[in-house]
């Protein structure tokens, strides 16, 4: 029986690992899919991104002659910090494997090394475009990062644990109760996944314009399979952040530890069906509002910081709020 | 009162001192006069609620008269003052809004200090309702305080009502003290409005929008 | 184990009088930095014999010093692991130093008095009477001013040494005054003494803010850390990772000894005190690091912000004590324990590498380097370990420690205190702020110093270091990976030193499966650094593999693609300057009154144009240089005493003499 179940765990972990890789890529070409609808464009397919990856990852890549080893490592690791990440987030089913190895606040730390490293890359071969692309970046991280602190602390102070399978299961019972924290953390994490992902209106996904650049500056001396392991990282990121967002806000049908093989098959539709429900949510929010420039970023950030602060400050006066 | 009623009333008077921090955010006019309806209508819905909860019919009429005036009909009215009297929409901060946003963290933190201190006794849910009321009091201070600009100080007055409103329906067993303060604060509204509006028309003998204009661009 | 310590010590302090006589020698350096490493590897054997043994405090008294006094030596579990510390990093710099030392201009200006730094540094920790602590904390001051003024023909470097020794002196009265207070009217200058003595409550109040005025300005806490960026630049890079990894440490346990030890039970109000400074500490430091361009004046303003991470950790632990909390106490002080250590690593390892760059290169300035990767590949190597160690990322050693600080302040809710209830929330705030702002700072530092393309000939022609500083700089890369994978056997190692102070241990760490890191409950939070190290090496080398057999592994160079418009120019790429530009708009308008002045020639003018940026040093402008001018004026009055008659001499004499026998009268 335990080895049963020990081996269903370990099937489960598996199973969200490749799950989390392989509907990435999905969950990208679905946004632009439903952006290019509402400009009235056809757009291209939802299988696009895989095809733009498996193109890419077969061209040659072209260095720079003065780009270093690190340049050349840097893909791998933003990948495995990135895919390890996304690894731990329960999204069918609670108490994986290995999610005690990381909780939330590791899980941000890990993102940040990822841009870390992204940041280093855009400096490596010395263009200036680099060099916007990487200080913009640190700058948008020097509010985002700490916002997000700061919301995770306010769903640790509801929930009693900063472990995510444990929060998760919190989150689903009728413990939780509608908090005035919880509206203020949910704020403020929706407004750190917009900046986190580089998405409208902090930073244009699609653009090729310097002015408007923050992520794609940092990867403009990438080609071939370092830029296929750098897209993938970034929509696995994206995923990463509305599976923490379904997990959280929306932990309705996750399955807990030990659960049947229908009840993990249902959590496996649910999540997909609440992963395609926040991605068009993105894509109507995206299309609705402008993208706004440079340094009103920091003014939105700050807000969102303000508004963590706030709701952290509610839960350690009163346990009620 | 169980949990449920509970949780829902603190989340609206909670999403009311959200809303206050919003219009704080806010730097153009027109966007300031949609979240300033919007203010009025999670006030509506609190006192709505406040309603419900207590069985105290008479608030509903507050709740109506809330959603009519505070979210309907000033918000449009003002609207279209700005529009006829060309009046300049950008609203220009005495701080940046960074000082402004932890300024207000700060009062809110001070209100909750001191309501909770004061008050060991009281129902808890008064208490923290009264600490939310204070909080969008203050919020609507220091909103009045660090704006140049007319109309957004209207504003800031408008939604400290709009916090005693809050704080008057959490207590519970108000008759018409309610209706009685609700109208008389929308009289002197408009009296503000109209003082307000007339110093800017006659302040400014040309309300050509280029001219005010011109003024514009990077501060620093 | 204590006469093995004191026998290192006492051979340190004979090499110091060796060394004046050897200095002119070739193999003097050889001989000098072998032996403080031969001698700091033996007592750092020793320390940690006593701490891991679990041995009983070991005391001894020597008829040194006062004669009624002697002087008290004491070895216990907080000395012991601040003696590992100092030891390991006395054990590194002198590796570093074996390499770095040969090209060291003057070395009889640093020989002797390096050995002297570590006996006194040693001495501090062991101190058990007021006398000997303060001796030796001078003496270390001293020592340090010494080498700091090494390279003194540098005039900015005479500056600092003025500096610092005023900053010293004026510490070193406050602890004075704390000991004085501690040791009460009857003169029980031994902390024994002191511990059984229960002082007052306004007592415990002033010895605490004399101790972190004293100790806290060594430590470099705001506002009284400004001569900390002047000196530890100014010192051979090997005196600065001393006196940055491990000098501030010396300080921090002059700190604990006093509040925690011998001020007796803290008061609910202390913690407000500390963690107020601290946090203000943390943010300050980070804002000013991003300020800088030098290399080294930006890892000593790092310093500064890492000193307020500890003390984060420690008023943390102020606040538990103060209620009672002991199993959060002691959560919250193995954090700031551990800080103290894994700082004391990379710290050490930053500024040799900052050696290293300055031995290759001349350089100290970011904007004149780049594109050290291609010329000093492992040095790159190692410094890159150390900026993601201090930039907090997994799996490396400094996410730990902030880890456990985090975990500490989600316990502070349950704290009564309204003040805390408020302060705890906005330092958490501020402490996650300082984390990216210093991610930020070091992609700063190893992007602008190591990537890009060489911006002097100077970068152009650097060369790798010797293999005596690469070896010392791979020991504590290596040791930073170690305590960041397997942190519980650091934690276990320190239970007894927190037993000792706040009366309460952290959970033994070796239980969990996998050696994760469980501070307070399995369901509430774990890390596991091996497993995590373990995934992020499995994941990539999957990716490398996977993507090399089935897809594609070929690779060509080409010039860089910037878009279609490649300049050759190395000038056009970022410097420091530029790359805090974002971060210096939305921070250090505020903080600096930060100001950028573009002076563009009008049409026409062939000179160029030109951006400066504009940063006032606020602490500086309003409390030092306000207190220096009106030390200036006083002193400018009081001169013209020198130029009396003769008459007014007398007068002045008879004055003096009729007061102090009014005074007499009065009185009695």
């Amino acid at each position: 029986m335990m080895a049963d179940l020990a081996v269903q765990d370990l099937a489960v972990q598996g199973a969200q690992m490749l799950l989390v890789l392989l509907l990435a890529p999905a969950l990208t070409g679905f946004v632009r899919k439903i952006k290019a609808r509402l400009q009235r464009r056809q757009g291209p397919t939802l299988l696009q991104p895989y095809r733009d990856l498996i193109r890419l990852s077969r061209k040659d890549v072209v260095l720079a002659e003065n780009a270093s080893w690190l340049f050349r490592t840097i893909p791998y690791l933003i990948f495995a910090a990135t895919w390890v990440a996304a690894a731990l987030v329960p999204t069918f089913r609670t108490g994986l494997l290995f999610s005690w190895s990381a909780d939330l606040i590791a899980l941000i730390a890990l993102l940040g090394s990822a841009r870390f490293f992204l940041a280093l890359a855009g400096l490596d071969v010395g263009t200036s475009f680099g060099g916007i692309g990487a200080s913009r970046e640190v700058m948008i991280a020097s509010l985002a990062e700490p916002a997000m602190i700061m919301t995770v602390f306010t769903l640790a102070l509801i929930a009693g644990s900063t472990q995510l399978s444990t929060m998760a299961e919190f989150m689903a019972s009728p413990a939780v109760g509608l908090r005035v924290s919880l509206a203020l953390g949910l704020f403020s994490l929706i407004m750190v996944a917009i900046a986190e992902n580089g998405r409208i209106p902090v930073d244009n996904p699609a653009t090729h314009l310097e002015l408007t650049m923050v992520h794609e500056a940092m990867v403009l001396e990438y080609s071939g399979r370092h830029l296929a392991l750098i897209e993938l990282s970034s929509s696995l990121k994206l995923l990463l952040y509305v599976s923490i967002i379904a997990c959280l806000f929306a932990p309705w049908a996750i399955a807990p530890a030990g659960a049947s093989l229908p009840a993990l098959a249902v959590g496996v539709v649910a999540y997909i069906v609440k992963v395609a429900v926040l991605g068009a949510l993105l894509a109507v929010f995206e299309t609705s509002i402008a993208k706004m420039r440079v340094f009103r970023v920091p003014e939105f950030l700050g807000a969102a910081l303000m508004l963590g602060l706030l709701a952290t400050l509610l839960r350690f006066v009163s346990g009620s709020f | 009162m169980s949990g449920i009623e509970f949780d829902i009333a603190h989340l609206l008077a909670g999403s009311l001192v959200l809303v206050s921090f919003m219009q704080l955010y806010q730097d153009r006019l027109y966007a300031l006069l949609n979240v300033y309806a919007l203010h009025a209508l999670v006030l509506a819905a609190s006192v709505a609620w406040q309603a419900f909860v207590q069985d105290a019919p008479h608030l509903y009429v507050t709740a109506l008269i809330a959603l009519v005036f505070k979210a309907i009909v000033i918000p449009v009215a003002l609207h279209r003052i700005i529009v006829r009297l060309g009046i300049h929409r950008e609203i220009e901060t005495v701080v940046g809004v960074g000082v402004t946003m932890l300024a207000g963290i700060g009062l809110v933190a001070l209100s909750m200090v001191v309501m909770l201190r004061i008050t060991p006794g009281a129902d808890p849910l008064a208490r923290e309702d009264l600490a939310f009321a204070l909080s969008v009091v203050l919020l609507g201070l220091l909103m009045m305080i660090t704006r140049r600009n007319a109309v957004s100080q209207v504003v800031g007055f408008m939604s400290l009502e709009n916090g005693l409103v809050l704080a008057a329906t959490g207590a519970k067993g108000m008759p018409l003290v309610v209706e009685i303060s609700v109208a008389f604060s929308i009289l002197i509204a408009f009296i503000v409005i109209g003082i307000f509006l007339f110093r800017i028309r006659e302040r400014f003998d040309t309300v050509d929008v280029q001219a005010l204009d011109r003024f514009r661009g990077d501060r620093r | 184990m204590l006469t093995v310590v004191l026998a290192c010590a006492a051979i340190l302090l004979a090499l110091a009088p060796a060394a004046v006589t050897l200095a002119r020698s070739p193999a003097a350096t050889r001989l000098i930095y072998g032996a403080c490493l031969i001698v700091s590897a033996v007592s750092l054997a020793a320390a940690l014999t006593h701490l891991l043994g679990g041995a009983p405090p070991a005391a001894v008294t020597l008829p040194l010093g006062l004669p009624w006094l002697g002087a008290h030596l004491r070895i216990d579990a907080l000395s012991a692991f601040f003696l590992a510390v100092v030891d390991l990093g006395a054990f590194a710099a002198s590796l570093f130093a074996l390499g770095y030392g040969e090209h060291e201009a003057a070395p009889e200006r640093v020989l002797p008095f390096y050995p002297a730094f570590l006996a006194a540094m040693t001495l501090v920790v062991l101190a058990d009477d007021a006398f000997t602590f303060l001796v030796s904390w001078e003496f270390m001051s001293l020592s340090s001013w010494a080498l700091v003024m090494s390279h003194h023909r540098v005039p900015d470097n005479v500056r600092a040494g003025y500096i610092y020794l005023l900053m010293a002196s004026f510490g070193t009265l406050a602890l004075l005054l704390a000991f004085g207070l501690l040791a009460g009217p009857d003169g029980l200058y031994t902390f024994a003494e002191m511990r059984a003595a229960h002082p007052s409550a306004t007592l415990g109040a002033l010895v605490l803010i004399l101790a972190l005025i004293g100790a806290g300005s060594k430590a470099g806490l705001v506002p009284l850390h400004v001569w900390l960026p002047l000196a530890h630049p100014a010192a051979p890079s090997h005196v600065s990772a001393l006196m940055s990894g491990v000098m501030t440490k010396v300080a921090v346990y002059g700190l604990v000894r006093i509040v925690f030890d011998l001020a007796g039970p803290p008061a609910w109000w202390w913690s407000i005190v500390v963690l107020a400074l601290a946090g203000i500490t943390t943010v300050m430091g980070v804002l000013y690091a991003l300020m800088q361009h030098d290399l080294k004046r930006l890892l000593a303003y790092h310093t500064v912000e890492n000193i307020g991470i500890i003390c984060i950790g420690l008023g943390l632990a102020l606040a538990f004590e103060a209620h009672g909390m002991r199993f959060a106490a002691a959560l919250a002080f193995t954090a700031a324990l551990l800080h103290v250590f894994n700082h004391s690593l990379f710290k050490s390892l930053l500024f040799f590498g900052a050696g290293a760059v300055l031995t290759a290169t001349g350089e100290r300035d970011m904007d004149h380097l780049g594109g050290l990767i291609h010329r000093m590949p492992q040095t790159a190597f190692v410094f890159l370990i150390g900026c993601a160690a201090i930039s907090a990322l997994p799996p490396l050693n400094g996410f730990v420690s902030e880890w456990l600080t985090f975990q500490a302040i989600l316990l502070s809710p349950q704290l009564p205190s309204w003040g805390l209830k408020l302060l705890v929330p906005a330092v958490g705030a501020l402490l996650a702020l300082s984390a990216a702002l210093a991610a930020a700072c070091f992609v700063k530092a190893y992007g602008v110093t190591f990537l890009g393309r060489p911006r002097r000939p100077a970068a152009t022609a650097a060369a790798e270091t010797d293999r005596f500083s690469l070896a010392a700089m791979g020991l504590l890369a290596a040791l930073c990976l170690m305590v960041g994978v397997l942190p519980g056997f650091f934690i276990n190692a320190l239970a007894p030193v927190s037993d000792l102070l706040v009366g309460g241990h952290m959970p033994a760490q070796t239980g969990a499966e996998w050696l994760a890191l469980v501070p307070v409950a399995e369901s509430r939070s774990s890390y596991d650094g091996l497993l995590v190290f373990l995934f992020m090496t499995l994941s990539a080398a999957l990716a490398a593999f996977a993507i090399h057999r089935l897809a594609s592994d070929r690779l060509r160079r080409a010039p860089a693609w910037d878009c279609g418009y490649p300049d050759p120019n190395p000038a056009t790429q970022y410097t420091a300057m530029s790359f805090a530009q974002p971060i210096r708009r939305v921070f250090g308008t505020v903080v600096f009154r930060a100001r950028e002045h573009g002076d563009m020639p009008p049409p026409g003018a062939t000179r160029p144009a030109r951006l400066s940026v504009e940063i006032h040093d606020l602490i500086w402008e309003t409390i030092y240089a306000p207190i220096a001018a009106g030390i200036g004026n006083a002193a400018d009055r009081l001169n013209r005493l020198q130029f009396l008659t003769i008459r007014q001499f007398l007068t002045l004499v008879f004055c003096t003499l009729v007061i102090l026998l009014l005074v007499l009268a009065v009185w009695s």
